[in-house]
């Protein structure tokens, strides 16, 4: 250790570092500090020439040893691991100080941002010279993937990936894939079919043969890691044997229990006890709703079973636990619509003829309950006046403050709609602001202002039927104040539509600790890098795309699907790549077997030996957390490039101005 | 900082996942706070042997900060409920040293919240600054009027 040569490079970023930090006190002190033979300061050291500098420096001085003060470890590390690897150095004995997101940015006070960098070059000075060199772990990648969630970005995501020639399993836990984009009548701005550009892509996904899809299925477990992950995933009873369906829909039109369909239809129409979601659905077979099925209820009926052609109603059938191993998993979870009667004063759920944005999608839609008449609760009358309130639940403390996205596109979309259908209606869009980015989103919404929707700029205050004023009686009065005219108004209308906002599933924390990841203060996922890595996450091997990263629309999530796609196609290629080597080792000489550990590792990396009495940790599942490391009472236990020696010099490191010193050998005497 | 006035210094112990990534946040933000923390990153709030706080505080830190992700929210399933325990049993043996609980205090950051980060450490600086010193020498070591062996009582945390 004593005769380590360690080289100390403070980056200027510009003036980001430089502007408060004095970089040229710092690398003249740092050069002063025991085992430094050189410390510069440079404008760029992640560019290429600053690079160079480290890799000419350690052939020039024969370092051992690198220390980068910069930005974070999660900007640049590897790329000074790398300037190492190049000179002959084991990129492991490089430490790098944060100086840039952890002092120069987050302070204006220059003495005590330059003081603070200090400490941390010191302390990366005293760690870094217990560094040891460290080898990566080869992990050989299974060309398998697992999608989770088969909407939209789910189906492109298993095409590309199925077209490349590898395996997908696409799991789904409603009966049929499509997700959210089936239910739409037209995509905006092109005013395209929604299900005739989705279901030649569901058809595809169905016949393609590197296509396992699981549908009416969820994901139980997950174990493992990157390029060998085992899932458990659990195929709920359809109670119909696939094999023998051939999906005629006979047993559908005998069934005598008519339902609400509140998933598909919003609640707008009926399905059948045993049912497909719409006639496209993919797979084709029906799956028996047990909680409205006379059979499960009542012990009465079989109905389905007398007229089934192939015999294929089966009411013993269990649900079946599958395990997959996989190399990777997307996720495409997607979003669910922010529900309105949280907003007790727009009257959704109590005025009649007030509707959610999903309920009107579900009306346009000629496939729908209405045939794609548009008309009031009553179905029959058709409105004369129709208000569509923007931002609902979006933009606003009190529910979600994010902007949704793609609410103010939907609802011009809306607009469009309905002046198609009943050119003599008035339609009303209140908006806070309209916001139209996109490719032919803006020329759209000048297309609908030429089409005479009334656009008034205003937060709607309220729906109401309780009427006021002459020709009030009867209607749904929207209580506004115009923003551009400076004025309370009411406005009564036939029909209210609430575009309301996209939420994050309710069960995303759940899904999200079940996969490792991180959900964000609004339960969408967190990315690894929101601007540079938007698909991947913090949990190698598990990536994320569509809604369930945030509110986009059609084309982003169709580009996320297929960037996650390749993101794996990418790893499969290179069938073996190299993770962190940061794992515990446990040494049996000092072992006593105790078996505190044992309890403590949450991915049961650490086996117990009866015979010799000593804990083992399994290296493959081990994550390198250290949870054990910490708790092991003989210090048997080390954590590869966390060991107690580098944190502890550290520790004397980043406190070398106020050490007191001798004080501690003192009190240790 | 002025000259004079007495500066709190404070050791944080970050997860790399949640907290540390907070801290970058709040520095990309450009939130500022009090520069009185200084960072040590561990993979896991739950790597932070209890040893660390003693050896921070003893080489001359004021106070420490443990930081790690939401319960739940955990890179490692439940890492900081271990260091929740951890941290209860060592704040009960740092009261009978007579160091003032202030002194060492964890917060939950997700990666997500900069600002929750860049709130508590103003506020633990501003309690520091309103403790003083902690001169460990005086307050521990010679109170005691016996060397401490903290690996001894360490021991002791963990095991219960």
């Amino acid at each position: 250790m004593s005769e380590e040569r360690v080289g100390v490079y403070i980056c200027h970023c510009g003036t980001n570092i430089a502007g408060t930090v004095d970089v040229e006190d710092v690398a003249r002190w740092a050069g002063e500090q025991p085992h430094v033979v050189v410390a510069r300061d440079y404008k760029f050291m992640c560019s290429s020439l600053g690079q160079e500098l480290i890799e000419k420096d350690i052939k020039e001085f024969g370092l051992t040893r690198v220390v980068v003060a910069s930005c974070s470890p999660h900007m640049h590390e590897k790329t000074f691991r790398g300037a190492c690897e190049r000179a002959g150095l084991n990129p492991f004995l490089f430490e790098m100080a944060n100086i840039r997101e952890q002092d120069s940015w987050a302070t204006n006070d220059r003495k005590a941002a330059t003081q603070k960098a200090k400490a941390l070059v010191k302390a990366a000075i005293e760690r870094v010279i217990h560094h040891e060199p460290l080898d990566p772990l080869q992990v050989e990648i299974n060309s398998s993937t697992l999608i989770v969630g088969g909407g939209i970005a789910g189906i492109t995501a298993a095409l590309e990936l199925a077209n490349a020639g590898y395996h997908v399993y696409l799991v789904e836990r409603e009966p049929s894939i499509g997700g959210h984009m089936a239910q739409l009548d037209k995509t905006f701005p092109t005013l395209d079919c929604s299900a005739c550009i989705l279901t030649p892509k569901m058809v595809e996904v169905d016949q393609h043969p590197n296509i396992t899809l699981l549908s009416y299925s969820e994901v139980e477990k997950v174990e493992g890691h990157l390029g060998d992950f085992t899932v458990t995933v659990r195929k709920k009873a359809r109670h119909v044997i696939e094999d023998l369906c051939t999906g005629c829909g006979e047993c559908e039109r005998r069934c005598p229990k008519r339902v609400i369909d509140n998933s598909f239809e919003a609640g707008l129409g009926f399905r059948k006890a045993i049912y497909r979601p719409f006639p496209q659905a993919v797979p084709k077979y029906p799956v028996i709703d047990t909680d409205n099925c006379l059979w499960f209820q009542i012990g009465k009926c079989r109905v389905c079973e007398r007229f089934c052609p192939t015999g294929a109603i089966d009411y013993e059938q269990q649900d079946e636990l599958l395990e997959i191993k996989v190399g990777n998993i997307i996720l495409a979870t997607g979003y669910k619509l922010f529900d309105p009667r949280r907003i007790p004063q727009y009257g959704y759920g109590r005025l009649a003829n007030v509707f959610t944005s999903l309920e009107f999608e579900r009306m346009v839609n000629a496939a729908g309950p209405t045939g794609g008449r548009i008309v009031l609760r009553d179905g029959e009358t058709e409105p004369k006046s129709v208000a569509i309130i923007h931002c609902v639940g979006s933009r606003d403390r009190n529910y979600n403050e994010y902007c949704s996205k793609v609410c103010c596109m939907y609802s011009l979309k809306f607009a469009h709609l309905v002046h198609e259908r009943l050119p003599e209606a008035e339609v009303y869009n209140f908006y806070i602001d309209i916001r139209t980015p996109g490719k032919g989103y803006e020329e759209f919404y000048h297309r609908l202002l030429e089409e005479g929707t009334h656009f008034i700029r205003g937060r709607v205050a309220e729906v109401t039927d309780a009427a006021r004023q002459p020709g009030e009686e009867g209607k749904l009065i929207v209580q506004v104040e115009d923003t551009l005219i400076g004025k309370q108004r009411r406005i009564p209308v036939d029909m209210v539509i609430l575009s309301a906002g996209l939420e994050a599933q309710p069960d995303a924390r759940e899904v999200a600790q079940k996969f490792g990841l991180g959900c964000d203060a609004n339960g969408f996922f967190v990315e690894r890098h929101p601007k540079l890595d938007p698909v991947a996450t913090m949990t190698d091997g598990v990536f994320i795309a569509g809604t369930c990263q945030g509110p986009r629309d059609i084309p982003d999530t169709v580009a996320q699907g297929a960037a996650a796609a390749a993101r794996i196609a990418s790893l499969i290629s290179q069938r073996v790549v190299q993770m962190e080597p940061v794992r515990a080792h446990i040494d049996e000489d000092l072992c006593s077997g105790c078996r505190i550990c044992n309890d403590l590792c949450p991915y049961n990396a650490i086996v117990y030996h009866e015979d010799r009495q000593v804990s083992e940790v399994i290296t493959a599942l081990c994550q390198g957390c250290g949870a054990c490391v910490a708790a092991c009472p003989s210090g048997a236990i080390t954590e590869a490039h966390f060991t107690d020696e580098q944190i502890m010099s550290e520790i004397e490191g980043i406190l070398w101005d106020v050490r007191p010193q001798g004080a501690h050998e003192a009190a240790l005497a | 900082m002025s000259d004079n006035a007495y500066e709190p210094v404070i050791v944080g112990f970050l997860c790399n996942w949640c907290s540390y990534r907070a801290a970058d946040l709040a520095g990309t933000s450009r939130l500022h706070y009090a520069p009185n923390m200084r960072v040590v990153r561990v993979m896991c709030s739950a790597r932070v042997d209890p040893q660390f706080v003693l050896k921070a505080l003893r080489e001359g830190a004021d106070g420490v900060l443990i930081a790690g992700c939401h319960p739940g929210e955990c890179h490692y399933v439940e890492g900081n409920i271990k260091t929740l325990r951890r941290y209860e049993l060592l704040k009960h043996m740092l009261t009978q040293f007579g160091i003032e609980p202030e002194r060492v205090q964890l917060v939950w950051a997700s990666a997500s919240e900069g600002n929750v980060l860049a709130k508590a450490v103003d506020r633990m600086t501003e309690q520091l600054r309103a403790l003083g010193p902690l001169r460990w020498q005086e307050t521990v070591v010679q109170q005691d009027k016996r060397p401490v062996s903290t690996d001894a009582v360490v021991e002791e945390v963990d095991r219960g």
